[in-house]
C-alpha cells in the first residue's frame, strides 16, 4: 500500500513523515515521530487518553487519520511546556501529586490545557465538563480538579 | 446452639447464566485494515472518485462514527474517501436566508456559534450532547445524520426545523427533506456515488422558540435512550406552526405530525401540551434494548415532548 507524505507542524516544528493511508494520527505520532505521550487507550474515542491539539483544539488522535492533519498544528503533551519551563497545569499536577498510574494524565493535561485557553476562570462544573471526555481507571478525579482549578488561577494571572 | 449442630438450609442452586457479552463491537485488533486514501480537494474530485470506487468507498470526514466500526470490523472499505480537504464543505453560514452547514462543519463549530445559539437554540443544544469535547471537534454535524443511528442527536432539531439535505451527485444536485432522508436503521437514500453537500434550514420565522433534550444515564459521553426536539412559531397568541421530532423510538428518527396537527391553530396552555405529548407518543413504536424498555421510552418521549414544548413557547415569547 503506497505511504503518503504528511506534512503539518507537530510541536511547532514542521515536519515530514511517510504514513500510511491507514495511520491514525496516533499511530503517525507514536510510531514515526516516537511521541509516546498520547496513549491509545480505547481506540475508539470513549477515554480520552490519545487527546491531542489540532489547530489549538483537543480531539481524540485515534479517530483521525494521520493524513486529516496534513497543513495542520499539531500539538502533544511533549509540546505543551516551554523549554525548560513546565505548564502551570502540569506544575500544579506535580505538586497535588495528580497521577497514580499515570496513563490518562497526558490526555487530560492537553484536555484541561484546551479548556483554560478557551476560559481561563472555569467554575468546578466547567471543570468537570472539560475533562468529561478522560477516563482515569485510576478514579483520580478529586486531585485533578484541584490542580485544575489552582493553575486555572495562575494562567489567568499570566494572562492579565 | 454449638456451631457444629448448625445445618446450612436446602436451598435450590442457582445455575449461573452463561455470560454473554452484550457488546455489539467485540473488541479484536483495533488497527485500522487496509484501505486506499483518497484526498480530494473539490467536489467534482470527489464525485469523480466516487464514480470510479462505487459501493467500496466511503465517505469520511470527522471519523468518530466511521474509524470506530472500521476498526471492530463492522465496515471494510477497501476505499475512503476524506472530506477534510474540500474548503466549500467547511462553510458555515448563518443569516436571514437561513442556517446551511457545510457537510466537514463540526459539532463543536455549530454548539459554539452564536448565532446558531440565538436563533436555532435546538441546533446548538443537540450539537453540544454529541460525545467528549474531543469527539465534538472532529465529529460532523453532517456525519451524524449520515451514519443514520436511530438516536441521531442532530435528527430531532433538524426534523422540526424542516431542514434539507442538499446532496451532490452524478446527475447533478438535488434536494430532501430531512423526513425523507433516513430510510432505516444506519440506512440513508444516499446512493453511492452520492456525496451530502450541505444542511440547509430555513429561518424559524418570528415569534419562534425551540428546544432539544434527551435522557441518558450519565451526563456526558452518552447515547440518547429518547431524544425529542421541539419548534414553534406563535402568531396572534396561538400556535401557528408545531414541529416535534423524535430519536431512538423508532428504526429512523421520525416527526410526531398528529401531535403537531393537535397544536397548530391552537392556544399553547399546559393542557394542550399535555395532549401533544400524548399523542407524540402515539408515533412511536420503540423497541426494548439495554438501554431502555419500550415502556420506559413512550414514558420518555411524553415528559420531554411537554418539557420541550414548554422551553419552545417560553422562548419564542421571550
Amino acid at each position: 500500500m503506497a505511504r503518503q507524505i504528511l506534512r503539518c507542524t507537530v510541536n511547532d516544528e514542521a515536519v515530514e513523515v511517510l504514513v500510511r493511508p491507514y495511520d491514525t494520527l496516533l499511530d503517525a505520532l507514536r510510531e514515526e515521530l516516537g511521541l509516546t505521550g498520547p496513549k491509545e487507550g480505547c481506540g475508539t474515542g470513549d477515554c480520552g487518553a490519545c487527546t491531542v491539539h489540532l489547530d489549538g483544539r483537543p480531539v481524540a488522535s485515534c479517530l483521525q487519520l494521520a493524513m486529516q492533519a496534513r497543513g495542520r498544528a499539531v500539538r502533544t503533551i511533549e509540546g505543551l511546556a516551554k523549554t525548560g519551563v513546565l505548564h502551570p497545569l502540569q506544575d500544579a499536577f506535580v505538586r497535588h501529586g495528580v497521577p497514580q498510574c499515570g496513563f490518562c494524565i497526558p490526555g487530560v493535561l492537553m484536555a484541561a490545557a484546551a479548556l483554560l485557553a478557551e476560559n481561563p476562570r472555569p467554575s468546578a462544573e466547567e471543570i468537570r465538563y472539560g475533562i468529561a471526555g478522560n477516563l482515569c481507571r485510576c478514579t483520580g478525579y478529586t486531585t485533578m480538579i484541584t490542580a485544575i482549578d489552582e493553575a486555572a488561577g495562575v494562567v489567568a494571572t499570566a494572562r492579565s | 446452639m454449638l456451631a457444629s449442630a448448625w445445618k446450612a438450609p436446602d436451598r435450590p442452586r442457582r445455575v449461573p447464566e452463561p455470560f454473554v457479552n452484550p457488546n455489539p463491537f467485540p473488541r479484536g485488533d483495533l488497527a485500522l485494515r487496509r484501505f486506499e486514501l483518497a484526498l480530494p480537494e473539490s467536489v467534482n474530485d470527489c464525485l469523480k472518485v466516487l464514480a470510479a470506487h462505487g459501493a467500496g468507498a466511503r465517505l469520511v470526514a470527522g471519523g468518530t462514527d466511521l474509524l470506530p466500526q472500521m476498526k471492530n470490523g463492522l465496515v471494510k472499505p477497501a476505499f475512503v474517501v476524506d472530506l477534510s480537504g474540500v474548503a466549500p464543505l467547511h462553510a458555515l453560514t448563518c443569516d436571514a436566508s437561513g442556517l446551511r452547514i457545510g457537510a466537514a462543519v463540526t459539532a463543536r463549530a455549530v454548539e459554539l456559534d452564536a448565532r446558531v445559539r440565538a436563533t436555532y437554540p435546538a441546533v446548538a443544544e443537540a450539537a453540544a450532547l454529541i460525545g467528549s469535547v474531543q469527539v465534538r471537534n472532529l465529529a460532523t454535524v453532517a456525519g451524524n445524520l449520515c451514519n443514520a443511528a436511530p438516536s441521531a442527536d442532530m435528527a430531532p432539531p433538524l426534523l422540526a426545523l424542516d431542514a434539507e439535505a442538499v446532496i451532490a451527485g452524478p446527475g447533478g444536485t438535488r434536494r430532501v427533506p430531512l423526513t425523507a432522508f433516513f430510510t432505516g436503521v444506519r440506512r440513508t437514500v444516499l446512493g453511492p456515488g452520492e456525496l451530502l453537500l450541505e444542511i440547509a434550514v430555513p429561518p424559524p420565522g418570528p415569534r419562534s422558540g425551540g428546544n432539544y433534550l434527551r435522557h441518558t444515564p450519565r451526563r456526558e459521553l452518552d447515547i440518547a435512550v429518547v431524544g425529542v426536539a421541539s419548534q414553534i412559531a406563535l402568531s396572534d397568541g396561538v400556535c401557528a406552526k408545531a414541529r416535534i421530532a423524535l430519536a431512538a423510538v423508532a428504526p429512523t428518527p421520525l416527526r410526531a405530525t398528529a401531535a403537531e396537527g393537535a397544536l397548530e391553530g391552537q392556544a399553547l396552555t399546559p393542557a394542550s401540551i399535555e395532549r401533544a405529548s400524548r399523542l407524540a407518543v402515539e408515533a412511536t413504536h420503540p423497541i426494548s434494548d439495554q438501554r431502555g424498555s419500550a415502556e420506559f421510552r413512550r414514558h420518555l418521549v411524553q415528559v420531554l415532548t411537554r418539557r420541550t414544548l414548554t422551553t419552545a413557547l417560553a422562548r419564542a415569547r421571550a
